[in-house]
């Protein structure tokens, strides 16, 4: 990738991370851990890589992205508001009564939300579906879900994982959140879903690894998921919780709650700060 | 009323299905390895390109049929009662229902009609389970011509629909030539004046031998066929609770949360009148012959009779 196009993502993400920041706290409730730390892999998804018009949201031969980690509607949202779905502004509605921005995503009332997701391992299989409609019409459309590492524990997951493999979709692509944190702690110590590459690759997947926060693996995983026929990609991006913003960095406590007014501020002068020194 | 031809309402989906292959491109069939039971089957055989089989994976199924359904197919999907409405209650709740997918979720084996089998496969809840759902249409038909109706109406149908069907054969007793069916409109099947009986299911045709055997006996029954239980008609209640003073509900399925209680919760608000209700008492099913358990549980012309007798007396 060249200098350029990176600090023009790294720009957009810094932007996002600070939507999440806003309407969370604005929310005064909501999940900012794994919103941050998906941030940069979905920058890459909206800004790069997937064909979609803001202008026409349900376009039908758009790429589509599920947000199969529901909770982290913050990021979803502040990227949408950023491509020009809906107003920026409108992030700080996330939560409230009559807002369009509800806690998980709701596709009948957010424009560029393809899918309604929120309870862990529904939305894989909506996207395996996705994924078998453009089979069905021959179009060349390309469908991603975003997983958590936590919620790979459900057993529909793993449903949806041989489904697709066995259907041979390989215009699909899963992403896998892999921070590391769940609610209750550490995945390995909850319940551990480890290990993930092994587990995507048994049942049939063509399995990337990379650094969640470096856009040139991301462009790499990517671009060669788009070369392999046959078999969907899983691509296990590797991330730290609360990235972007230090005292949330790497902690479990901040998987879902909300700043207060003095971490809000911190947290939008790191931000700021990182953004100020991007544009130099 | 007693010759007559026999065929499991199961039968009529498959059926359906395999004449929506050739007048609508848009549908889809996704089972759950019971193709051959459930009959999506013969879809299979007709149109093999826009049947999936998605294992023994009913969660997944139904997420799938969402995201189908998101991409402009109108996704037909089969299991038994109890691995739809049961086992994939939240995914249908949150992946369909919530989004208002136009997904036709199309149970078979439903109730304790399912027979030997026994009480795991018997499902006499999953018409309280949908009808919960808001925005869940709920049609449970009566025999093979409305089941057919029924599939082909929710095909036209924008969003969810749930239609449950039997395993056993069941007696054909709608007529072809002047059936009409429409969602949420219940059937006058025959007048009278002195108690209303209201089935649906497998228990209309019960009920018509109940309301005969009653003539007989003096007792002028009406019977009326609620094939959709939701949205339910109101009227068609309303008028009968106010005509004949008394209704007598008849379901196989629990008397938790099925068609009783949404008959009940019409009276109550709009003609309050006693409402007694025939189904399956608060209890699991059982193994046995199909119409040997029916009868054992009440399901039957004897019990209906017997028991529409005793409310039509005490009014």
């Amino acid at each position: 990738m060249n200098e350029t196009t990176k600090k023009e993502l790294m720009i957009t993400a810094c932007k996002i991370r600070m939507g999440i920041i806003e309407g969370v706290y604005n929310a005064k409730s909501g999940h900012p851990g794994g919103s941050l730390s998906m941030t940069d892999v979905l920058t890459y998804l909206y800004f790069k890589e997937m064909n979609v018009d803001p202008q026409n949201p349900k376009w039908e031969d758009r790429d589509r992205f599920v947000l199969s980690k529901g909770h982290c509607a913050p990021a979803l949202y502040s990227a949408l508001a950023h491509k020009g779905f809906f107003p920026v502004e409108e992030l700080k509605t996330l939560r409230k009564v009559g807002a369009r921005l509800q806690g998980h995503p709701d596709m009948k009332g957010t424009p560029g939300v393809d899918m309604t997701s929120g309870s862990l391992g529904q939305g894989v299989s909506a996207a395996g579906g996705m994924a078998l409609a453009a089979k069905i019409d021959n179009k060349d459309y390309r469908v991603y879900a975003y997983l958590g590492d936590g919620e790979i524990e459900e057993g529909q997951v793993w449903e949806a994982a041989m489904f697709a493999a066995h259907k041979k979709l390989d215009n699909l692509c899963v992403i896998v959140d892999f921070n590391g944190l769940q609610i209750d702690g550490a995945i390995t110590d909850v319940n551990s879903p480890c290990p993930i590459p092994e587990k995507y690759e048994a049942f049939g997947f063509n399995v990337i690894t990379i650094d969640a926060h470096d856009f040139d693996q991301i462009e790499a995983a990517f671009e060669q998921a788009k070369t392999v026929k046959g078999k969907p990609t899983a691509i296990i991006a590797v991330s730290t919780k609360g990235k972007g913003v230090s005292y949330m960095l790497n902690k479990a406590s901040w998987h879902g709650a909300a700043p207060n007014k003095e971490q809000y501020d911190i947290a939008m002068e790191e931000l700021k700060a990182e953004l100020a020194a991007l544009e130099e | 009323m007693a010759d007559m031809i026999k065929k499991a309402t199961r039968e009529s989906y498959g059926e359906a299905l395999v004449e929506l292959a050739d007048i609508n491109e848009k549908v889809v069939v996704l089972d759950a390895d019971l193709a051959e039971a459930t009959k999506s089957g013969m879809f299979k055989k007709k149109c093999p390109e826009r049947f999936f089989d998605c294992g023994i994976a009913e969660a997944n199924l139904v997420g799938t049929a969402a995201g189908l359904a998101t991409c402009g197919k109108i996704p037909f999907i089969s299991s038994f009662a109890m691995f739809l409405a049961g086992r994939a209650f939240e995914q249908i709740r949150n992946s369909i229902g919530y989004p208002h997918m136009n997904v036709k979720i199309c149970a078979t084996h439903a109730g304790i009609s399912v027979g030997e089998d026994g009480a795991t496969h018997q499902c006499n809840e999953d018409i309280a389970l949908m009808r919960a759902i808001p925005g869940m249409t709920v049609i449970s038909p009566s025999d093979h011509i409305e089941a057919k109706a029924a599939v082909k109406a929710a095909a036209d149908f924008e969003g969810p629909v749930y239609i449950r069907f039997g395993r056993v054969a069941a007696p054909v007793f709608n007529t072809s030539d002047d059936y009409k069916f429409e969602i949420g409109k219940g059937l006058l099947l025959r007048d009278g004046k002195d108690v209303t009986i209201v089935a649906t299911g497998l228990m209309v045709y019960e009920s018509l031998l109940a309301a005969e055997a009653l003539a007989e006996q003096g007792i002028d029954a009406r019977v009326i066929n609620i094939h959709t239980i939701k949205p339910i008609d109101k009227d068609i209640i309303i008028k009968a609770a106010k005509e004949t003073g008394a209704i007598l509900t008849v379901e196989e399925h629990s008397v938790i949360g099925g068609l009783g209680e949404a008959v009940a919760a019409v009276t109550a608000e709009e003609a309050p009148v006693k409402v007694v209700k025939i189904g399956m008492n608060d209890k699991f099913g059982y193994s046995g012959p199909a119409l040997e358990l029916l009868k054992l549980e009440g399901l039957c012309a004897d019990n209906i009779a017997a028991k529409a007798k005793a409310l039509a007396e005490s009014k």
